[in-house]
């Protein structure tokens, strides 16, 4: 992480104050700052969103490309994520200077999206063992405030139900090969089915207490982070009519991954995990509610697109 | 040469702009936190964000005790092409960019003020729908006037293209995508205006030494015409009276 340069009072005032439950902007051990989101704001991706929490943005634009399946798993499409770390929020990323912290979160989405439960690959298979959709998540940071991990799965799963896949209209098998026909009309178009897709946290220790959405000043202070992929509720992104079909679903741990140098002890490492959970499922059902106000909002014409001019 | 299909019987563009009609601008002085200036810029569908550090002590190897020294980095998203990118950054073409940013930029810049130390200039390109060098030295100039950097004056970037339209040459100010769908010489002019001297002028593809002079006469008046955009944009960012910058995050 882009490392801030804290004395020690400026730490051992950050470290008191999370013991009692005030941290230095005014938010208790489990608040988040506030999140600004929009999605759909790169034209030339299939999906995207753009997300602002404080002073950490994201961007995201999500391409999809025709891909042939993998052998050992030929009814799945593929997902693919690319992070970069924009020189813009950083001299140090200049070149190939944020490719560590770049992989290291892109990594971290990778095994959060991996698991079948986590999010369904078969939608995106088009004929079975022949052909698929692959979906390349491009994640741009812009501008780091810390918390990285969150704001980026946020964004994600965003423009991942933002995005739009075009419908086939016709598959021509010419001796092993397919030939497929994708229509042209811009709004024939399936919507992906991101309901159960994950979110992770980041639970920064410091001191003896947890807090969740670190600021860079907290993440300095902090011996150990440790993040939980957890998966969503499908009931929290369908309107009050279609959540009747819809089976509620569990908040599952698909991911666990610590970072830094200290240790935490397994009793302490057991309240984070359930603590973390907890989270995702409130941050879960916000996002849920966001992205369905403002897909109505976008049917009836009166969303007004603000992209960074705001 | 290009085919006339690019000006419709009309006199219009495949985007509906006359030949002589800039894309709509919409810009942002001030658009991070962190960084020293910041800028996001769009022209139609290119748009650009960028952020400059500094002035700052100079790395070892860079310093110089003539001026100061610009470093820029252009790099294009991923998602911002029609095909996906697979680096964002470290090929050829945009190693090129950040040169050619760095000429223009530093014509522009009073370097004398600020020896042995370092500007850095990224800019970010979220979308590509032509013309991106130009909307970069542009939104870049944005982000060095929110940094508060002394400069001789604006250093604006325009483009233009030719078409046929009755036997004729018929300059296009501000080339999109679709304007050098077919091939045409593209002329990319990075100009102080005010002083009417280019500091970096760039041409691909041919074009006869003869209609030179008319693309060239073109792509300046592009140039005076973002200039007036740019000024007012920020007089209105400095009348409004505040930035990002200065508000204190919680």
């Amino acid at each position: 992480m882009a490392v801030k340069l804290l004395s020690e009072t400026e730490k051992s005032f950050i470290t008191y104050g999370v013991q009692d439950d005030f941290r230095s902007d005014g938010r208790s051990n489990i608040d988040y700052r506030p999140m600004e989101l929009e999605t759909d704001v790169v034209s030339h991706a299939n999906g995207s969103a753009r997300l602002r929490l404080a002073n950490t943005d994201v961007l995201v634009g999500v391409k999809t490309e025709v891909d042939t399946p993998s052998p050992d798993n030929p009814g799945a499409g593929k997902i693919e994520f690319f992070v970069d770390c924009s020189a813009n929020a950083t001299p140090e990323f200049e070149g190939r200077g944020g490719e560590q912290l770049a992989n290291s979160i892109s990594n971290m989405m990778q095994r959060a999206y991996h698991s079948s439960q986590a999010f369904n690959l078969k939608q995106l298979c088009i004929l079975d063992g022949k052909q698929c959709w692959k979906l390349y998540i491009d994640v741009l940071i812009l501008e780091c405030g810390g918390n990285l991990c969150d704001a980026v799965s946020l964004a994600v799963k965003a423009a991942l139900f933002n995005t739009r896949i075009p419908f086939v209209k016709a598959a021509l098998m010419d001796g092993g090969n397919v030939d497929l026909q994708l229509s042209d009309d811009p709004y024939d178009c399936k919507l992906l089915d991101v309901g159960s897709a994950p979110l992770l946290v980041t639970l920064c220790k410091i001191g003896e207490k947890c807090v969740v959405d670190p600021s860079a000043e907290e993440e300095s202070c902090s011996v150990i982070s440790l993040v939980v992929g957890v998966t969503g509720n499908p009931k929290n992104y369908c309107t009050p009519e279609e959540s009747a079909k819809v089976a509620e679903g569990k908040a599952k741990c698909s991911a666990i991954s610590m970072s830094g140098p200290g240790s935490v002890a397994t009793k302490t490492l057991k309240d984070a995990i359930n603590q973390g959970i907890v989270a995702a499922q409130s941050l879960d059902s916000a996002l849920g509610h966001a992205l369905l106000r403002e897909r109505k909002e976008n049917v009836t014409l009166k969303k007004h697109s603000y992209g960074f001019l705001k | 040469m290009p085919g006339p299909e690019l000006l419709s019987t009309q006199g219009l563009r495949q985007d509906g702009r006359r030949p002589n009609e800039l894309r709509r601008i919409h810009c942002k002085l001030g658009v991070f936190t962190q960084p020293d200036g910041s800028a996001y810029l769009e022209q139609g569908n290119t748009k650009v964000l960028a952020a400059v550090y500094g002035p700052h002590q100079a790395q070892k190897s860079k310093a110089s005790t003539e001026g100061v020294v610009v470093n820029c980095q252009y790099s294009m998203a991923t998602f911002s092409t029609g095909e996906r990118k697979n680096r964002p950054r470290g090929d050829r073409k945009s190693q090129e960019m950040s040169l050619h940013l760095r000429q223009a930029l530093t014509a522009a810049i009073k370097t004398e003020l600020y020896p042995r130390s370092q500007i850095d200039v990224y800019v970010e390109v979220l979308q590509d729908d032509g013309s991106a060098y130009s909307v970069c030295v542009n939104a870049a100039t944005l982000a060095l006037v929110d940094a508060g950097i002394p400069l001789r004056a604006y250093v604006v970037s325009c483009s233009a293209s030719m078409a046929w339209r009755d036997g004729r040459p018929e300059p296009l100010v501000d080339a999109a995508r679709t304007d050098q769908a077919s091939g045409g010489c593209l002329l990319t002019v990075a100009a102080i205006t005010n002083t009417g001297s280019i500091a970096l002028l760039e041409m691909s593809h041919r074009l006869h030494m003869d209609y030179l002079d008319v693309v060239l006469s073109r792509a300046m008046q592009g140039c005076r015409d973002i200039e007036a955009v740019l000024n007012q944009a920020v007089r209105d960012h400095l009348a409004e009276g505040w930035t990002k910058q200065d508000v204190v995050t919680v």
